[in-house]
Protein backbone atom coordinates (compact mmCIF):
# COMPACT_ATOMS: atom_id res chain seq x y z
CA UNK A 1 0.00 0.00 0.00
CA UNK A 2 0.99 3.43 -0.81
CA UNK A 3 1.77 5.66 1.67
CA UNK A 4 -1.02 8.05 2.42
CA UNK A 5 -1.42 12.07 4.26
CA UNK A 6 -3.67 14.19 5.40
CA UNK A 7 -3.34 17.03 4.27
CA UNK A 8 -6.79 19.15 5.35
CA UNK A 9 -9.16 19.17 8.05
CA UNK A 10 -12.23 20.93 8.79
CA UNK A 11 -14.78 20.97 11.65
CA UNK A 12 -17.55 22.76 12.43
CA UNK A 13 -18.42 23.87 16.54
CA UNK A 14 -20.20 21.07 18.32
CA UNK A 15 -23.21 22.36 19.94
CA UNK A 16 -27.05 22.51 20.02
CA UNK A 17 -27.68 24.27 16.92
CA UNK A 18 -31.67 24.39 16.29
CA UNK A 19 -31.51 26.64 13.14
CA UNK A 20 -28.60 24.83 11.72
CA UNK A 21 -30.23 21.29 9.02
CA UNK A 22 -27.32 18.16 8.67
CA UNK A 23 -26.59 19.12 5.46
CA UNK A 24 -25.16 22.93 6.46
CA UNK A 25 -23.26 21.92 9.00
CA UNK A 26 -21.53 18.91 6.93
CA UNK A 27 -21.44 21.46 3.93
CA UNK A 28 -19.65 24.25 6.37
CA UNK A 29 -17.03 21.11 7.51
CA UNK A 30 -15.86 19.75 3.96
CA UNK A 31 -15.80 23.56 2.52
CA UNK A 32 -13.37 24.49 5.31
CA UNK A 33 -11.01 21.12 4.84
CA UNK A 34 -10.99 22.11 1.24
CA UNK A 35 -9.96 25.64 2.05
CA UNK A 36 -7.24 24.64 4.76
CA UNK A 37 -5.89 22.12 1.72
CA UNK A 38 -6.73 24.68 -0.92
CA UNK A 39 -8.02 22.07 -3.01
CA UNK A 40 -11.54 23.05 -5.53
CA UNK A 41 -14.19 20.68 -5.26
CA UNK A 42 -13.37 19.64 -8.79
CA UNK A 43 -10.23 18.02 -7.58
CA UNK A 44 -12.33 15.77 -5.23
CA UNK A 45 -12.16 12.46 -6.66
CA UNK A 46 -14.51 10.38 -4.18
CA UNK A 47 -16.67 11.68 -0.92
CA UNK A 48 -16.74 9.17 1.72
CA UNK A 49 -19.03 10.31 4.45
CA UNK A 50 -19.78 8.97 8.17
CA UNK A 51 -23.33 8.92 9.21
CA UNK A 52 -25.20 6.82 11.80
CA UNK A 53 -29.06 7.79 11.80
CA UNK A 54 -29.80 10.64 9.76
CA UNK A 55 -33.15 8.73 8.40
CA UNK A 56 -33.97 8.24 12.15
CA UNK A 57 -32.84 11.62 13.55
CA UNK A 58 -33.65 14.25 10.72
CA UNK A 59 -35.77 11.92 7.65
CA UNK A 60 -33.08 12.33 5.37
CA UNK A 61 -31.31 9.41 3.15
CA UNK A 62 -28.81 9.46 0.62
CA UNK A 63 -26.63 11.28 2.18
CA UNK A 64 -23.49 11.12 0.67
CA UNK A 65 -24.40 12.53 -2.85
CA UNK A 66 -26.53 15.02 -0.73
CA UNK A 67 -24.42 16.83 1.00
CA UNK A 68 -21.33 16.48 -1.63
CA UNK A 69 -23.81 18.30 -4.19
CA UNK A 70 -24.47 20.82 -1.98
CA UNK A 71 -20.28 21.13 -2.49
CA UNK A 72 -20.24 21.43 -5.93
CA UNK A 73 -18.35 17.96 -5.76
CA UNK A 74 -20.69 15.98 -8.78
CA UNK A 75 -19.97 13.21 -10.82
CA UNK A 76 -17.80 10.82 -8.63
CA UNK A 77 -18.29 7.95 -6.07
CA UNK A 78 -19.97 9.59 -2.86
CA UNK A 79 -21.21 6.73 -0.81
CA UNK A 80 -22.02 6.85 3.26
CA UNK A 81 -20.63 4.58 6.06
CA UNK A 82 -22.82 2.97 9.03
CA UNK A 83 -20.53 1.57 11.75
CA UNK A 84 -22.89 2.95 14.68
CA UNK A 85 -20.42 5.54 16.66
CA UNK A 86 -17.75 4.72 14.62
CA UNK A 87 -19.18 5.23 11.04
CA UNK A 88 -17.00 8.28 10.36
CA UNK A 89 -13.61 6.31 11.16
CA UNK A 90 -15.06 3.91 9.48
CA UNK A 91 -15.55 5.97 6.34
CA UNK A 92 -11.58 6.93 7.02
CA UNK A 93 -10.29 3.53 7.55
CA UNK A 94 -11.97 2.77 3.71
CA UNK A 95 -10.89 5.74 1.71
CA UNK A 96 -6.97 5.39 3.38
CA UNK A 97 -7.47 2.29 1.58
CA UNK A 98 -8.63 3.65 -1.24
CA UNK A 99 -5.77 5.93 -2.05
CA UNK A 100 -3.23 3.37 -0.32
CA UNK A 101 -4.43 0.97 -3.46
CA UNK A 102 -3.85 3.48 -5.71
CA UNK A 103 -7.87 4.24 -6.96
CA UNK A 104 -7.54 7.67 -5.80
CA UNK A 105 -5.12 10.54 -5.18
CA UNK A 106 -7.85 13.38 -3.52
CA UNK A 107 -10.43 12.44 -1.66
CA UNK A 108 -12.71 14.12 1.25
CA UNK A 109 -13.70 11.98 3.85
CA UNK A 110 -17.02 13.62 6.16
CA UNK A 111 -19.09 12.76 9.17
CA UNK A 112 -21.81 14.32 10.68
CA UNK A 113 -24.65 13.90 13.16
CA UNK A 114 -27.76 16.19 13.63
CA UNK A 115 -29.20 14.95 16.80
CA UNK A 116 -30.58 17.60 18.94
CA UNK A 117 -33.78 18.06 17.13
CA UNK A 118 -35.64 14.86 18.62
CA UNK A 119 -36.38 14.60 22.54
CA UNK A 120 -33.71 12.78 24.89
CA UNK A 121 -36.13 9.66 25.14
CA UNK A 122 -35.91 9.40 21.55
CA UNK A 123 -32.53 10.11 20.87
CA UNK A 124 -32.04 7.35 23.21
CA UNK A 125 -34.10 4.67 21.20
CA UNK A 126 -32.54 5.58 18.16
CA UNK A 127 -28.86 5.15 19.58
CA UNK A 128 -29.73 1.93 21.32
CA UNK A 129 -30.38 0.53 17.31
CA UNK A 130 -26.26 0.43 17.64
CA UNK A 131 -27.17 -2.81 19.71
CA UNK A 132 -29.10 -5.77 19.66
CA UNK A 133 -32.58 -5.39 19.24
CA UNK A 134 -33.32 -8.52 19.06
CA UNK A 135 -31.79 -9.13 22.66
CA UNK A 136 -30.64 -6.58 24.75
CA UNK A 137 -32.51 -3.91 22.89
CA UNK A 138 -35.70 -5.68 23.66
CA UNK A 139 -34.99 -6.05 26.88
CA UNK A 140 -34.73 -2.09 27.59
CA UNK A 141 -31.11 -1.84 27.16
CA UNK A 142 -29.76 1.64 26.12
CA UNK A 143 -26.22 3.18 25.48
CA UNK A 144 -25.55 4.48 29.19
CA UNK A 145 -27.04 0.76 30.52
CA UNK A 146 -24.15 -1.07 28.35
CA UNK A 147 -21.39 1.05 29.65
CA UNK A 148 -22.81 1.05 33.15
CA UNK A 149 -22.72 -3.08 33.38
CA UNK A 150 -19.54 -2.76 31.79
CA UNK A 151 -18.30 -0.16 34.35
CA UNK A 152 -20.01 -2.18 36.85
CA UNK A 153 -17.64 -5.60 35.74
CA UNK A 154 -14.62 -3.70 35.79
CA UNK A 155 -15.33 -2.12 39.22
CA UNK A 156 -16.08 -5.92 39.82
CA UNK A 157 -12.40 -7.25 38.20
CA UNK A 158 -10.32 -4.44 39.16
CA UNK A 159 -11.79 -2.34 42.08
CA UNK A 160 -12.09 0.69 39.78
CA UNK A 161 -14.11 3.33 41.34
CA UNK A 162 -16.69 5.68 40.99
CA UNK A 163 -13.74 8.73 41.74
CA UNK A 164 -11.46 6.85 38.93
CA UNK A 165 -15.20 7.56 36.63
CA UNK A 166 -15.61 10.93 37.91
CA UNK A 167 -11.44 12.20 37.01
CA UNK A 168 -11.83 11.03 33.38
CA UNK A 169 -15.02 13.63 33.46
CA UNK A 170 -13.16 16.35 35.09
CA UNK A 171 -10.03 15.95 33.58
CA UNK A 172 -12.12 15.81 29.58
CA UNK A 173 -14.02 18.94 31.02
CA UNK A 174 -11.01 20.89 32.03
CA UNK A 175 -9.43 20.02 28.15
CA UNK A 176 -12.62 20.82 26.54
CA UNK A 177 -12.91 24.46 28.46
CA UNK A 178 -9.82 25.41 26.68
CA UNK A 179 -11.41 24.03 23.16
CA UNK A 180 -13.35 27.04 21.74
CA UNK A 181 -15.33 24.24 19.12
CA UNK A 182 -16.09 22.59 22.43
CA UNK A 183 -20.11 21.56 23.26
CA UNK A 184 -19.77 21.77 26.67
CA UNK A 185 -17.26 24.30 27.52
CA UNK A 186 -17.63 23.66 31.57
CA UNK A 187 -14.81 22.68 34.19
CA UNK A 188 -16.31 20.42 36.86
CA UNK A 189 -15.03 19.39 40.66
CA UNK A 190 -15.15 15.81 41.32
CA UNK A 191 -17.76 16.70 43.87
CA UNK A 192 -20.01 17.17 40.53
CA UNK A 193 -18.90 14.83 38.73
CA UNK A 194 -19.72 12.38 42.05
CA UNK A 195 -23.35 14.36 42.92
CA UNK A 196 -24.23 14.53 39.27
CA UNK A 197 -28.42 12.99 37.90
CA UNK A 198 -28.12 9.38 37.79
CA UNK A 199 -28.75 8.06 34.21
CA UNK A 200 -27.90 3.83 34.90
CA UNK A 201 -26.32 2.82 37.90
CA UNK A 202 -23.14 3.50 38.45
CA UNK A 203 -22.93 6.25 35.39
CA UNK A 204 -24.51 9.90 36.00
CA UNK A 205 -25.50 12.22 33.34
CA UNK A 206 -21.61 13.21 34.27
CA UNK A 207 -20.13 9.93 32.71
CA UNK A 208 -21.80 10.18 29.66
CA UNK A 209 -21.10 12.10 26.49
CA UNK A 210 -23.10 14.84 25.10
CA UNK A 211 -26.11 14.68 22.40
CA UNK A 212 -24.27 17.30 19.60
CA UNK A 213 -24.91 18.48 15.78
CA UNK A 214 -21.89 18.91 14.39
CA UNK A 215 -19.76 17.98 11.41
CA UNK A 216 -16.03 17.08 10.09
CA UNK A 217 -13.95 16.72 7.19
CA UNK A 218 -10.35 15.42 6.01
CA UNK A 219 -8.27 15.46 2.92
CA UNK A 220 -6.42 12.79 2.04
CA UNK A 221 -3.82 12.27 -0.82
CA UNK A 222 -0.86 10.04 -1.69
CA UNK A 223 2.22 11.26 0.57
CA UNK A 224 4.01 11.63 -2.72
CA UNK A 225 1.51 14.24 -3.52
CA UNK A 226 1.41 16.22 -0.52
CA UNK A 227 3.61 18.72 -0.73
CA UNK A 228 1.36 20.19 -3.74
CA UNK A 229 -1.26 21.35 -1.01
CA UNK A 230 0.06 21.88 2.34
CA UNK A 231 3.65 22.01 3.72
CA UNK A 232 2.15 20.44 7.15
CA UNK A 233 1.54 17.21 6.06
CA UNK A 234 0.32 14.53 8.41
CA UNK A 235 0.74 10.80 7.30
CA UNK A 236 -0.87 8.16 7.97
CA UNK A 237 1.48 5.68 9.80
CA UNK A 238 -0.95 2.61 10.67
CA UNK A 239 -4.72 2.22 10.23
CA UNK A 240 -6.98 -1.20 11.06
CA UNK A 241 -10.65 -1.86 11.31
CA UNK A 242 -11.79 -4.48 13.34
CA UNK A 243 -15.54 -5.81 14.70
CA UNK A 244 -16.39 -8.29 16.96
CA UNK A 245 -20.30 -9.24 18.05
CA UNK A 246 -22.78 -6.69 18.53
CA UNK A 247 -24.68 -8.01 21.54
CA UNK A 248 -22.67 -7.50 25.03
CA UNK A 249 -23.75 -10.97 26.10
CA UNK A 250 -22.11 -12.64 23.48
CA UNK A 251 -18.71 -11.33 24.38
CA UNK A 252 -16.95 -13.78 26.64
CA UNK A 253 -15.18 -10.89 28.93
CA UNK A 254 -17.07 -7.51 28.89
CA UNK A 255 -13.82 -4.94 30.46
CA UNK A 256 -12.38 -5.18 27.66
CA UNK A 257 -13.13 -4.69 23.52
CA UNK A 258 -11.64 -7.03 21.59
CA UNK A 259 -11.71 -5.15 18.34
CA UNK A 260 -10.04 -2.45 19.94
CA UNK A 261 -7.67 -4.24 21.16
CA UNK A 262 -7.13 -6.21 17.89
CA UNK A 263 -6.81 -3.07 15.99
CA UNK A 264 -4.25 -1.23 17.77
CA UNK A 265 -2.16 -4.65 17.43
CA UNK A 266 -2.66 -4.50 13.90
CA UNK A 267 -2.23 0.00 13.51
CA UNK A 268 1.14 -0.37 15.85
CA UNK A 269 2.49 -3.60 13.83
CA UNK A 270 1.74 -1.51 10.31
CA UNK A 271 3.04 2.06 11.72
CA UNK A 272 6.87 -0.18 13.32
CA UNK A 273 5.74 1.70 16.57
CA UNK A 274 4.38 0.41 20.11
CA UNK A 275 1.90 1.67 22.25
CA UNK A 276 4.95 3.45 24.16
CA UNK A 277 5.91 5.61 21.53
CA UNK A 278 2.27 7.10 21.31
CA UNK A 279 2.79 10.56 22.86
CA UNK A 280 -0.80 11.34 22.82
CA UNK A 281 -4.68 10.32 21.67
CA UNK A 282 -7.92 11.08 21.15
CA UNK A 283 -9.78 7.90 22.61
CA UNK A 284 -13.58 7.19 22.26
CA UNK A 285 -14.66 8.43 25.76
CA UNK A 286 -18.69 7.55 24.94
CA UNK A 287 -18.62 7.33 28.61
CA UNK A 288 -15.77 7.18 31.43
CA UNK A 289 -15.10 4.00 31.61
CA UNK A 290 -14.36 3.86 27.90
CA UNK A 291 -11.67 5.93 28.83
CA UNK A 292 -10.48 3.90 31.16
CA UNK A 293 -10.76 0.93 29.58
CA UNK A 294 -9.48 2.53 25.96
CA UNK A 295 -6.20 3.07 28.02
CA UNK A 296 -5.99 -0.81 28.65
CA UNK A 297 -6.95 -2.12 25.40
CA UNK A 298 -4.44 0.20 23.41
CA UNK A 299 -1.48 -1.00 26.10
CA UNK A 300 -0.64 2.33 27.38
CA UNK A 301 -1.59 0.31 30.89
CA UNK A 302 -2.32 -3.20 31.99
CA UNK A 303 -5.66 -4.35 32.16
CA UNK A 304 -7.25 -3.33 35.53
CA UNK A 305 -4.41 -0.43 35.77
CA UNK A 306 -6.72 2.25 33.59
CA UNK A 307 -8.69 3.48 36.92
CA UNK A 308 -6.02 4.91 38.78
CA UNK A 309 -3.95 5.99 36.04
CA UNK A 310 -6.91 8.29 35.27
CA UNK A 311 -6.94 9.16 39.29
CA UNK A 312 -3.54 10.19 39.08
CA UNK A 313 -3.77 12.36 36.62
CA UNK A 314 -1.18 10.56 34.11
CA UNK A 315 -3.72 11.29 30.91
CA UNK A 316 -4.01 15.32 31.63
CA UNK A 317 -3.11 17.68 29.64
CA UNK A 318 0.53 18.10 31.42
CA UNK A 319 0.39 14.07 32.20
CA UNK A 320 3.19 11.73 31.10
CA UNK A 321 0.44 10.65 28.09
CA UNK A 322 -2.63 12.65 27.16
CA UNK A 323 -5.76 11.55 26.71
CA UNK A 324 -8.92 13.36 24.85
CA UNK A 325 -6.71 17.17 24.27
CA UNK A 326 -9.77 18.58 22.81
CA UNK A 327 -12.09 17.25 25.97
CA UNK A 328 -13.23 14.03 24.37
CA UNK A 329 -16.68 13.42 23.35
CA UNK A 330 -17.47 14.09 27.02
CA UNK A 331 -17.04 17.80 26.81
CA UNK A 332 -15.56 18.37 23.18
CA UNK A 333 -19.55 16.53 21.98
CA UNK A 334 -20.72 13.73 20.05
CA UNK A 335 -22.09 14.04 17.08
CA UNK A 336 -21.99 10.22 17.06
CA UNK A 337 -21.17 10.31 12.57
CA UNK A 338 -18.96 12.99 13.08
CA UNK A 339 -17.01 11.56 15.65
CA UNK A 340 -14.40 9.39 14.59
CA UNK A 341 -13.19 12.10 11.63
CA UNK A 342 -13.34 14.91 14.16
CA UNK A 343 -11.04 12.50 16.14
CA UNK A 344 -8.25 12.38 13.12
CA UNK A 345 -8.63 16.19 12.77
CA UNK A 346 -7.75 16.62 16.61
CA UNK A 347 -4.98 14.73 16.21
CA UNK A 348 -3.55 16.28 13.16
CA UNK A 349 -3.98 19.98 14.80
CA UNK A 350 -1.86 18.61 17.70
CA UNK A 351 0.34 17.04 15.43
CA UNK A 352 0.74 20.62 12.86
CA UNK A 353 0.85 22.67 16.71
CA UNK A 354 -2.23 24.20 16.02
CA UNK A 355 -3.96 23.19 19.30
CA UNK A 356 -3.71 26.42 20.68
CA UNK A 357 -4.15 26.24 25.00
CA UNK A 358 -3.92 22.87 24.50
CA UNK A 359 -0.93 22.81 22.23
CA UNK A 360 1.45 19.61 23.79
CA UNK A 361 5.31 19.95 23.78
CA UNK A 362 5.63 16.14 22.38
CA UNK A 363 3.07 16.26 19.38
CA UNK A 364 4.74 14.30 16.57
CA UNK A 365 3.10 10.88 17.32
CA UNK A 366 -0.60 10.50 18.28
CA UNK A 367 -3.30 7.76 18.21
CA UNK A 368 -7.07 8.14 17.63
CA UNK A 369 -9.57 5.44 19.20
CA UNK A 370 -13.06 5.44 17.15
CA UNK A 371 -15.45 2.89 18.79
CA UNK A 372 -18.71 1.59 17.43
CA UNK A 373 -21.48 0.54 19.72
CA UNK A 374 -20.77 -1.28 22.78
CA UNK A 375 -17.45 -2.37 20.90
CA UNK A 376 -18.46 -4.29 17.27
CA UNK A 377 -16.47 -1.81 15.10
CA UNK A 378 -13.17 -0.43 16.06
CA UNK A 379 -11.06 1.93 13.97
CA UNK A 380 -7.58 2.47 15.66
CA UNK A 381 -5.43 5.08 13.77
CA UNK A 382 -1.79 6.61 13.87
CA UNK A 383 -0.77 9.93 12.75
CA UNK A 384 2.69 11.36 12.51
CA UNK A 385 4.45 14.40 11.45
CA UNK A 386 5.51 13.84 7.97
CA UNK A 387 9.33 14.18 7.79
CA UNK B 1 -34.17 -21.74 33.79
CA UNK B 2 -31.74 -20.41 36.55
CA UNK B 3 -28.05 -18.66 36.38
CA UNK B 4 -25.89 -16.23 37.80
CA UNK B 5 -25.57 -12.66 37.65
CA UNK B 6 -21.98 -11.85 35.72
CA UNK B 7 -23.14 -7.54 35.43
CA UNK B 8 -26.44 -5.64 36.25
CA UNK B 9 -27.24 -1.87 36.08
CA UNK B 10 -30.02 0.37 37.55
CA UNK B 11 -31.51 2.32 34.33
CA UNK B 12 -33.23 5.96 35.67
CA UNK B 13 -33.03 7.24 31.64
CA UNK B 14 -34.99 5.24 29.66
CA UNK B 15 -35.64 4.77 26.03
CA UNK B 16 -39.09 5.77 24.67
CA UNK B 17 -41.05 2.80 24.62
CA UNK B 18 -40.28 1.85 28.11
CA UNK B 19 -40.13 5.41 30.11
CA UNK B 20 -43.48 4.43 31.95
CA UNK B 21 -40.81 1.55 33.77
CA UNK B 22 -38.28 3.33 34.94
CA UNK B 23 -36.22 2.78 36.92
CA UNK B 24 -35.41 -0.64 36.07
CA UNK B 25 -32.64 -3.38 36.95
CA UNK B 26 -30.98 -4.52 33.84
CA UNK B 27 -28.64 -7.78 33.89
CA UNK B 28 -26.63 -9.89 31.92
CA UNK B 29 -27.22 -13.09 33.45
CA UNK B 30 -24.72 -16.34 33.43
CA UNK B 31 -27.16 -19.62 32.84
CA UNK B 32 -25.93 -23.11 33.99
CA UNK B 33 -25.13 -24.28 30.70
CA UNK B 34 -22.68 -21.04 30.22
CA UNK B 35 -24.75 -18.92 27.75
CA UNK B 36 -25.26 -15.41 28.67
CA UNK B 37 -28.69 -13.61 28.55
CA UNK B 38 -29.69 -9.87 29.08
CA UNK B 39 -32.32 -9.54 31.19
CA UNK B 40 -35.13 -7.53 33.08
CA UNK B 41 -34.87 -8.22 36.93
CA UNK B 42 -38.33 -8.63 38.47
CA UNK B 43 -38.77 -6.51 41.29
CA UNK B 44 -42.13 -4.62 41.49
CA UNK B 45 -43.33 -6.51 44.63
CA UNK B 46 -39.74 -6.23 46.49
CA UNK B 47 -37.90 -3.57 45.25
CA UNK B 48 -35.17 -5.92 45.44
CA UNK B 49 -31.77 -4.91 43.54
CA UNK B 50 -29.53 -8.20 42.41
CA UNK B 51 -25.62 -8.17 42.18
CA UNK B 52 -22.92 -9.34 40.68
CA UNK B 53 -22.98 -13.28 41.39
CA UNK B 54 -26.17 -13.40 43.26
CA UNK B 55 -28.37 -16.83 42.24
CA UNK B 56 -31.23 -16.02 39.97
CA UNK B 57 -34.33 -17.69 38.27
CA UNK B 58 -36.07 -17.06 35.12
CA UNK B 59 -39.59 -15.38 37.01
CA UNK B 60 -41.50 -14.80 33.52
CA UNK B 61 -41.70 -13.90 30.03
CA UNK B 62 -43.52 -10.34 29.27
CA UNK B 63 -44.06 -9.58 26.08
CA UNK B 64 -41.17 -11.65 25.20
CA UNK B 65 -38.69 -9.84 27.23
CA UNK B 66 -36.87 -12.62 30.20
CA UNK B 67 -37.48 -11.78 33.76
CA UNK B 68 -35.82 -13.07 36.15
CA UNK B 69 -35.77 -12.90 40.21
CA UNK B 70 -33.37 -13.44 43.19
CA UNK B 71 -33.66 -17.34 44.24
Amino acid sequence: MRPVAVIGIGKTAFGAFPDRDLRSLAVEAGRKCMEDAHVKPSQVEAFYLGNFAGPSFVGQNHLAPYIAGAMDITGVPCTRFEAACASSGSAFFHAVSAVGAGLYDVVLVGGVEKMTSQPTPKVTEILAGAGDMCGEGRAGATFPALFAMIARRHMYQYGTTREMLAAVAVKNHANGAKNPQAHMRKVITMEQALGGKPIADPLTVYDCSLISDGAAAVLIVPLERASEFTDKPARVLGIAQTSDQVALDQKEDITTFKAVKEAAQKAYKMAGVTANDIQFAEVHDCFTIAEIVASEDLGFVKKGEGGPYALQGCTALNGPRPLNTSGGLKSKGHPVGATGVAQICDVVAQIRGEAGERQLQRHSLGLAQNLGGSGATAVVTILGAAA
Amino acid sequence: MSGTIYTETLIYAAPEQFVNDAPYQLAIVTLEDGKRLTARIASEKSGERVQIGDKVELAEYRDGIPFFRKV
